[in-house]
Formats: structure tokens, sequence, C-alpha cells
């Protein structure tokens, strides 16, 4: 258990934040109405994704230095949890764009480039897939997912910027930090972001290590 | 004329209550006065302790199947 600290650190700031994101004061705004208070459940899923994302690339490129199989394990992991934190992320969105902006998909540059993203990243699972070979795989794969990030990063905090869009924070339409001066939010908000990219982390080293047994069980 | 007048004044008040009614934002008050929030914030509380204990079950049957071999 001593070992497991950091996964009790995640559930009891998950917890936190949703027991805080359901009675804090949040100021009240037009159109919004309660469900700014969505920030403490959507927000945290794309920074799940994204931290998985960037462990992904990390061990790519260690395992390109290395030829370590392990590190390619734990890259494909690491998008196999991101791309599960991307639906949740894309379909709680979803959810909230209905009831604020009238549909739940307009064609906004925040939403289509978070769609385009989502497919580069499930192309790469396909390409794995595609590829008998573990060696090759794992080597052409990694290559893929190095390209596959900075694009990734520019499609999402970049080129939504550079336009008009609905999406807080980009094209001119500012966040919501800039509300919080008499409300308590980031207090809330910031450990929710750790607890969430813990319990995504968490949720990886588990399909990892599952994914460790089966390929000992296959070369046996 | 008169009757123009009439429904051209009843039109501007018309505008001027929904501007009034615009400008103060609704929020869920009563929800929280009433303290039933507190009963959804416990269900879904509930549920994700649920799912943390099931996640540590996880964990400790790989542990198990890890020592194994």
């Amino acid at each position: 258990m001593r070992q497991n600290w950091w996964k009790l650190l995640a559930s009891i700031l998950v917890l936190y934040s949703i027991i805080g994101g359901f009675l804090i004061p949040v100021p009240a705004l037009p159109i919004l109405h309660e469900s700014i208070r969505n920030l403490f459940f959507h927000v945290p899923m794309w920074f799940a994704m994204l931290t998985l994302y960037l462990i992904s690339v990390i061990y790519s490129i260690k395992y390109l230095n290395t030829g370590n199989e392990k590190y390619d394990l734990i890259a494909v992991e690491s998008v196999n949890t991101g791309v599960f934190f991307c639906f949740c992320g894309l379909a709680t969105g979803m959810l909230w764009a209905n009831i604020t902006w009238g549909a739940p998909w307009p064609n906004d540059p925040k939403l289509n480039s978070s769609a385009i993203s989502t497919l580069m990243y499930l192309a790469y699972l396909v390409l794995r897939n595609s590829l008998d070979e573990e060696q090759k795989r794992a080597k052409i794969s990694a290559i893929y997912n190095i390209f596959a990030f900075p694009v990734m990063i520019a499609l999402l905090f970049i080129l939504p910027r550079l336009t008009d869009s609905l999406h807080p924070g980009n094209g001119g339409n500012p966040g919501f930090s800039n509300l919080d001066l008499d409300y308590n939010m980031k207090w809330v908000l910031r450990p929710t972001f750790i607890g969430w990219i813990l319990m995504g982390v968490w949720i990886m080293t588990i399909r990892y290590r599952i994914r460790l047994l089966e390929n000992k069980k296959n070369n046996i | 004329m008169k009757r123009f007048f009439l429904t051209l004044s009843l039109l501007i008040i018309l505008a001027f209550q929904t501007f009034g009614q615009a400008s103060e934002v609704e929020m869920a008050t009563g929800l929280r006065t009433s303290g039933k929030i507190y009963v959804v914030v416990a269900v879904v509380a509930l549920i994700f302790i649920g799912l943390v204990i099931y996640l540590f079950s996880i964990d400790r049957r790989l542990k198990k199947l890890e020592n194994q071999d």
C-alpha cells in the first residue's frame, strides 16, 4: 500500500472535486447558469488525455533509444487510456454545447480540430494492429506517435486561437479564469486536474500490467 | 390611431419586462436551500467511491497474478 499512496491521493482529489464542484458558489452568468459547474468535470478529461499522450510520446522516444519492448507497451496503453478520456471529453462537451450553444456539434474550429486529433490517435491504434511483426510495429508506431503529438497540440491549442471560436479561451473568447476574482473556483479546479490525471495514469498502469502478463503468457 | 398607440405602449412595456427578467440570472439556489442537492452529491460521491474500491480490487488481483509467475 505504501507505494500506492498516489492512487489514494487521486481518489481523494477527485472525490473532493465532485463534492466541491457541486457545492461551491459559482458566478451567476446568463446562458451558462449552473452548467458552469461542468468545468470541474469536462475540462479535466482533456487534461488527463493530454498527460497520457505526453507519457506515450516520452515512452515512444525511450523505445526508439533503447529498443526495450516494455516502453512500447507503455506507449500503446497510454494512448488506449487517453482515447478513452478523449471520448469522455467529447461526449461531455457535446452535452454541454447542446444546452449552451444550441447544438451538440456546431462547426467550431476547436471542436473540429479535436475530432481530427481523435481520428489521428485512432489511426495510431489501427496502424499498430495492421502490422504483424513486433519490432517493426513498435518502431513505426513510435515514429508515428512522435509526429502525431505536436500536430495534436497545434490542432487543440494553437489553431483554434487564431480564428473565431465559441469555445472559452479561444479566438478572442475569454476563458473562465478571468471570472475567478470573487469565487474560489480555482481551488477546486486545480486539485481536480491533478486528481483526474493521476486516475488516468492509474488506469494506464493497470492496462500495462495486464498487457505484460499477456505477453509473458504468449511467449511461453 | 388610439388603438395603435395602445398596442405600441403595451409592446414597449412588455419589452421592458422581458429585459428586466433577462438581467437577473437564474441559478439553482432553490435546490440548494431545500437541502436536496446534498442527496445528489452523496449519490455521485458514492458511485465514485464504489468505482475506486473496484479499481483497487482489480489492482490487488493483478498483483496476485504478477506474483504467481
